[in-house]
């Protein structure tokens, strides 16, 4: 059952259609690489921007919906602005600001610019990972790249209450906005007040997830859980299969030592 | 006032692009990936899987087969209580990370797994955090901010056992303890990557951390005071009785003293850690031909004080609580034949 908060977008491209296990290795691959990309390789960069823009167009999930989902990293970037100022360098321009005197530096501009690049490359593939890859293939994926079975397993079952429990938070709040017709910073109590409100809504969530394990529990006992997990061996990649991961991974690497020559 | 406008920008920004972001909420603590050097990266990723997988033996083995169901619906329920938030002022609003809370209701290593689950569930399908920054935001969220509150609540529960108020106050302190501990942990790692200076990293997330551990101080407390009033049976209020149990609060307590020392020095000389930082993190990649580069690169670390420093305060920690660990088996053991 498709959520509304679920970012996978349902397709049947050539994108959607490789293996997840493929597809997690090289999103991976890709943040790694990206991560040690040396400062200002910005052909590279383009590069590897033009080539998530590829597959985003390929798996008709589109440009822009990459765009519109990548901007959560950006309030990130104010924390490596102060490498503007602070970075010896060749000086752009300088500014007063109070007592204080801001110097532009051009190697500061050159890495905080570089590490907004890679951040923003880096999200754009995990938005193209999650939003053309099922959760419950890339479960199978984890396991395949030995993430913990239990740890796997968890992450399933949550998944299920997942959406669930973001409704019945959201109802949750519906409801304490209509009772005290939307408190604001200004009205309704103070703020111990509504710090206890919040708090015992939440105090509420835990118990509903508590009592509701519980019924979970009984139910997959009754359906015979004995607490052992089992679940279906993931079949081999096939050869093709091996070929784009060999392939991708062997792209990556080739862009790094390239990448080096930029630097 | 600066920070105000800051916050309302960024929180106006997330809510536009996540539909899983609360109105108001600032998460400076998920770190994206870009900001993290890959040495950094995978040296916390390699600390937080041991961690992680010594919490998993650990759940295993002592609770019975309903951890899965209890264990994966309390991770959705943290991770939907994140959503719920109270207005502070101007647009900004205290939510919950829930670190703190989980490890007073459920104990340490169960919610070091429930917090594993949640900050991996915000990584892998919303972009909340980065995959390859995982790991350190595992290591600041589900293991600092998890054994960090544990232990100031513990150590409170203890020093001020009995008393009506004893639960809330412990709650609230530890949250908010909790959230500034690992902010701290945060900003070194970002320092260390080269990310931000050290001397505005460190000081400006532990101010911005004060304040939002109080919503999450507040929240806390609240939530205590509710599950204490429908299910007393919930929250343990009695010490623990085995030395090993023991040991854990004071490793808690031992991670934020660490860390609280450690960031101040950070802070007061950026110049080492800006150093660590060009080494380690690449920046300058380009002014050294490739064969001087690689030994670091392959050892990262071994070739500096400042980074050793961190990783022995890191590893001292892990040490004290092995050791603390070994002498309490050893002393249930001769218990256990006397």
């Amino acid at each position: 059952m498709p959520d509304i908060l679920d970012p996978f977008q349902p397709g049947g491209s050539a994108v959607h259609r490789l293996d997840a296990r493929v597809k997690l290795v090289l999103a991976l691959a890709g943040i790694l690489a990206i991560a040690a990309l040396p400062t200002g390789a910005w052909p590279v960069f383009t590069f590897l921007l033009f080539g998530i823009w590829a597959l985003a167009v390929l798996s008709e999930v589109g440009v822009l919906f990459v765009l519109r989902r990548s901007l959560i990293a950006v309030p990130f970037a104010l924390a490596a602005l102060p490498l503007l100022f602070v970075t010896d360098g060749p000086s752009l321009t300088s500014f007063q600001l109070g007592r204080w005197t801001l110097t532009l530096t051009a190697t500061g501009l050159e890495r905080f610019l570089s590490i907004a690049a890679k951040s923003w490359l880096s999200v754009q593939i995990a938005v193209l990972l999650t939003s053309t890859t099922q959760f419950t293939d890339l479960l199978v994926a984890m396991r395949a790249i030995r993430v913990p079975r239990l740890l796997v397993v968890i992450f399933s079952l949550m998944w299920r209450y997942l959406f669930l429990f973001v409704h019945e938070a959201t109802r949750l709040r519906i409801a304490r906005d209509a009772r005290s017709a939307e408190v604001s910073a200004n009205s309704g109590g103070t703020l111990a007040w509504r710090a206890k409100v919040t708090g015992g809504m939440v105090g509420n969530l835990f118990l509903r997830g508590y009592e509701r394990s519980e019924r979970v529990y009984h139910a997959m006992l009754a359906r015979g859980y004995d607490g052992e997990i089992r679940v279906l061996e993931a079949a081999p990649l096939s050869a093709r299969e091996r070929w784009i991961l060999a392939l991708g991974i062997a792209l990556l690497g080739g862009l790094f030592f390239v990448s080096l020559l930029f630097a | 006032m600066l920070v105000n406008v800051v916050d309302s920008l960024v929180s106006s920004l997330a809510r536009e692009t996540s539909p899983v972001v609360p109105d108001g909420a600032v998460q400076p603590m998920h770190i994206p990936d870009g900001f993290l050097s890959a040495p950094v990266a995978i040296v916390f990723w390699l600390i937080s899987a041991v961690v992680v997988g010594y919490a998993l033996v650990r759940v295993n083995r002592d609770l019975d087969e309903r951890r899965v169901p209890l264990l994966a619906v309390l991770a959705a329920m943290i991770f939907a209580g994140q959503m719920l938030n109270f207005s502070v002022t101007g647009g900004t609003s205290g939510h919950l990370l829930g670190a703190t809370l989980a490890a007073i209701l459920l104990g340490p290593w169960a919610a070091v797994v429930v917090m594993t689950s949640v900050v991996s569930v915000q990584a892998l399908v919303f972009q909340d955090g980065g995959l390859l920054a995982l790991g350190a935001n595992l290591f600041n969220m589900a293991i600092v901010g998890v054994f960090v509150g544990y232990g100031i609540y513990r150590l409170l529960v203890y020093l001020f056992r009995g008393k009506r108020w004893t639960v809330p106050v412990a709650g609230f302190v530890a949250a908010w303890v909790s959230i500034v501990v690992a902010s701290l942990s945060c900003a070194l790692q970002l320092a260390v990557s080269g990310a931000s200076p050290a001397n505005i990293a460190v000081p400006a997330m532990a101010s911005i951390h004060a304040l939002i551990g109080i919503g999450e101080g507040l929240i806390t407390a609240g939530a205590l005071v509710f599950v204490m009033a429908a299910r007393p049976d919930l929250v343990a209020q009695e010490p623990e009785a085995t030395l090993r149990q023991k040991a854990l609060w004071i490793g808690g307590v031992l991670i934020a003293l660490v860390l609280a020392v450690l960031s101040p020095l950070a802070s007061a000389h950026p110049d080492g850690l800006e150093w660590v930082a060009e080494r380690q993190g690449f920046l300058d990649f380009a002014r050294e031909p490739l064969y001087n580069i690689i030994p670091d690169y392959v050892f990262p670390g071994v070739s500096n004080e400042a980074l050793a420093t961190i990783v022995a305060g890191i590893v001292g920690v892990l040490l004290v609580l092995g050791i603390a660990w070994a002498v309490s088996r050893g002393a249930r053991r001769r218990a256990a034949h006397g």
